[in-house]
């Protein structure tokens, strides 16, 4: 759906981001995992439009990011992104709302409302729908973002995406788990899903594909047991891992702290 | 679904935005009738009724009431629908730039249009004689307001050029950048003042300080359409402001030109602000504390803030004009004096309440 093409994207002379090729497909939950620096965010942003590449194309269904209009891209695909304030005093629901500013002026106006509810309560953040935005904890205000989110992808009828940028990162264990769990139930609806993980658990958990990036680079990309070897996860971290069954890989501290 | 019992039990007054535009526009209406009525010149029901009996075409003006008339429909009237339509502008201007620069403190003065209306007035003050010599008297009335306009929009756009680097206007840079030409326009204008002389200082001191006294029928439809105009097209900014409320990222997520709305509204906002301000002087506090109350009475969203704005900054310059005309009678205060002096403390107040944690 959304597919990326000898990417490439320089900063200050700097490359962030060099010859990188990848698809977002339909149905998918596709994690971008890497060590800080790796230009996961920076992609996330160019297949999201927000940013031009500098060299290669991003397309989402064959037309160039840049080429569509910001509103009828906006209906094709939400972005959650690390950090969401608030610049005035508002109600939960009325940042919910914001979700629904894209299909003004469509059909879809008349069933704001109910997008907007089942938003609420697919983040399950119905109960925090009334407090003031400025009042919820870290971890609340990123669910009520997420649920903005899901109402502005409500109605897309066509094949749409859901971009998260660290979503779990100002969660708890309970919700990180519940997150993780509405991604795959996403995709199972035929939303494409990209996120951006710092914990390989949670990104063997969730992840149909993997995108490990390095330095700028895509070094590898596949399901899980592929992408996220521990040979590979070594050289990138730096540090032994181990993949337990049904757990995932898992960083050996211990001998990373000996070591040092 | 469960959403009867999520969604609070009833109706808050925020969801009923034409409820509330109702009631400002009814304030509004309230506030240009006092305008009209009350004044130091005292108007009798009998001299009212025959004024309106005349407007109505029920009754040809009997002599006695001449004077009514004369300073109902002369004087009054269009004081009071300058003061309305530039108290519109300011209001408006001042919420699209708190919205668009993510901060309650912006005003219309941040993106440089009153010092550069100040620099340009103040020239015009001290040079005006000089260099247009006898064709000054003909340009007359006009010759202030004109430099006042073009300077407030020079310095605008200066600053907008500024700010720009590669074709994205960051915020932060803008803010920079009217820092910077506010100081600069501030310093010329003190050495333009310098060289003044007495009789200059002193029309230079009651410009900035603001004042309707010279409101003219004439005046009214260059300002309904340079005031009036660009405040509507202010008001159908709502939902770009409302995204931007997120931030300038996610306001493209939500599917808005982010530059072009940026460009749009601090064009509008300084042409508003700049026809204004071209009549009137500097008027002060409209802009800042008129979109604050909005927002601490029906929340943030900008199809209520916006428009809100627009009638309440209307009604306030309409009430400030009165109280200015009126309280020292037969002398008159300036009125951005009397909008400082309520604007100053009402904020003050909020600040503390603010700091309170109620907000």
């Amino acid at each position: 759906m959304i597919a990326a093409e000898g990417i490439g994207f320089r900063a200050g002379g700097r490359p962030l981001l060099s010859d990188v090729s990848l698809e977002l497909r339909p149905g998918e939950v596709l994690v971008l995992a890497g060590p800080n620096g790796a230009g996961k965010s920076t992609l996330l942003k160019i297949l999201a439009g927000e940013m031009a590449c500098s060299a290669g194309t991003a397309r989402l269904e064959g037309k160039t990011l840049g080429d569509w209009h910001p509103r009828d891209l906006a209906r094709r695909r939400a972005v959650l992104g690390q950090h969401v304030g608030v610049a005035f005093p508002m109600l939960a629901q009325a940042v919910v709302a914001l979700g629904r500013l894209p299909w003004h002026g469509s059909p879809e106006r008349a069933r704001d409302e109910q997008a907007i509810a089942a938003a609420l309560a697919e983040a399950n953040v119905a109960h925090l729908a009334p407090r003031a935005h400025a009042t919820l904890s870290g971890g609340e205000r990123q669910r009520v973002h997420l649920a903005r989110a899901l109402a502005q992808l409500d109605g897309a009828g066509m094949p749409a995406a859901l971009m998260l940028d660290e979503p779990t990162a100002s969660l708890d264990a309970g919700h990180r788990a519940a997150l993780l769990r509405l991604l795959r139930r996403l995709a199972g609806r035929g939303l494409a899903v990209l996120v951006v993980l710092h914990d390989l658990q949670e990104a063997a958990f969730v992840a149909d594909r993997v995108a490990l990036l390095e330095a700028g680079r895509l070094i590898a990309c596949g399901p899980p047991e592929e992408a996220l070897h521990p040979a590979l996860l070594e050289r990138v971290y730096g540090l032994p891992f181990r993949n337990l069954p049904g757990i995932g890989p898992i960083p050996l501290l211990e001998g990373a702290l000996t070591q040092g | 679904m469960h959403i009867a019992r999520i969604a609070p039990p009833q109706r808050r007054l925020a969801d009923r935005p034409t409820l509330i535009l109702l009631g400002g526009a009814v304030l509004l209406m309230a506030a240009m009738a006092a305008g009209v009525l009350f004044g130091p010149a005292r108007i009798s029901p009998g001299g009212l009724g025959a004024v309106l009996a005349d407007f109505l075409g029920l009754a040809p003006l009997p002599d006695a009431f001449r004077r009514d008339a004369a300073v109902l429909g002369v004087i009054r009237a269009p004081r009071v629908l300058m003061a309305a339509l530039i108290g519109a502008g300011l209001g408006a201007a001042g919420a699209a730039m708190q919205g668009l620069f993510r901060n309650p403190l912006a005003d219309p003065g941040l993106i440089g249009v009153s010092a550069g209306a100040a620099l340009a007035a103040v020239a015009a003050i001290v040079f005006g004689a000089t260099v247009f010599g006898a064709a000054a008297g003909a340009l007359g009335l006009w010759m202030l307001p004109l430099a006042a306009f073009i300077g407030g929009l020079a310095a605008t756009l200066l600053m907008t050029r500024l700010g720009t680097v590669g074709g994205v206007t960051g915020v932060a840079t803008l803010l920079l950048a009217g820092v910077a030409v506010n100081a600069l326009a501030g310093a010329l204008t003190g050495l333009l003042i310098f060289t003044a002389d007495d009789r200059q200082v002193r029309d230079i001191t009651f410009w900035t300080l603001g004042s309707l006294a010279g409101s003219r029928w004439e005046q009214v439809p260059v300002v309904a359409a340079l005031v009036g105009l660009p405040t509507l097209g202010l008001i159908a900014l709502a939902r770009p402001l409302d995204a931007l409320l997120l931030g300038e990222a996610e306001a493209f997520h939500l599917g808005q030109k982010v530059e072009v709305v940026k460009r749009i509204a601090v064009t509008l906002a300084a042409i508003a602000v700049a026809a204004g301000v071209a009549f009137t002087g500097l008027i002060g506090f409209v802009g800042l504390v008129v979109p604050h109350l909005l927002r601490l009475g029906f929340g943030s969203g900008h199809r209520i803030v916006l428009p809100g704005s627009a009638l309440l900054g209307a009604a306030l310059l309409v009430l400030a004009d009165l109280a200015a005309r009126s309280l020292a009678a037969p002398a008159e205060l300036p009125v951005g004096v009397v909008t400082a002096l309520l604007g100053a403390p009402f904020f003050l107040w909020l600040l503390r309440r603010r700091a309170g944690g109620v907000a």
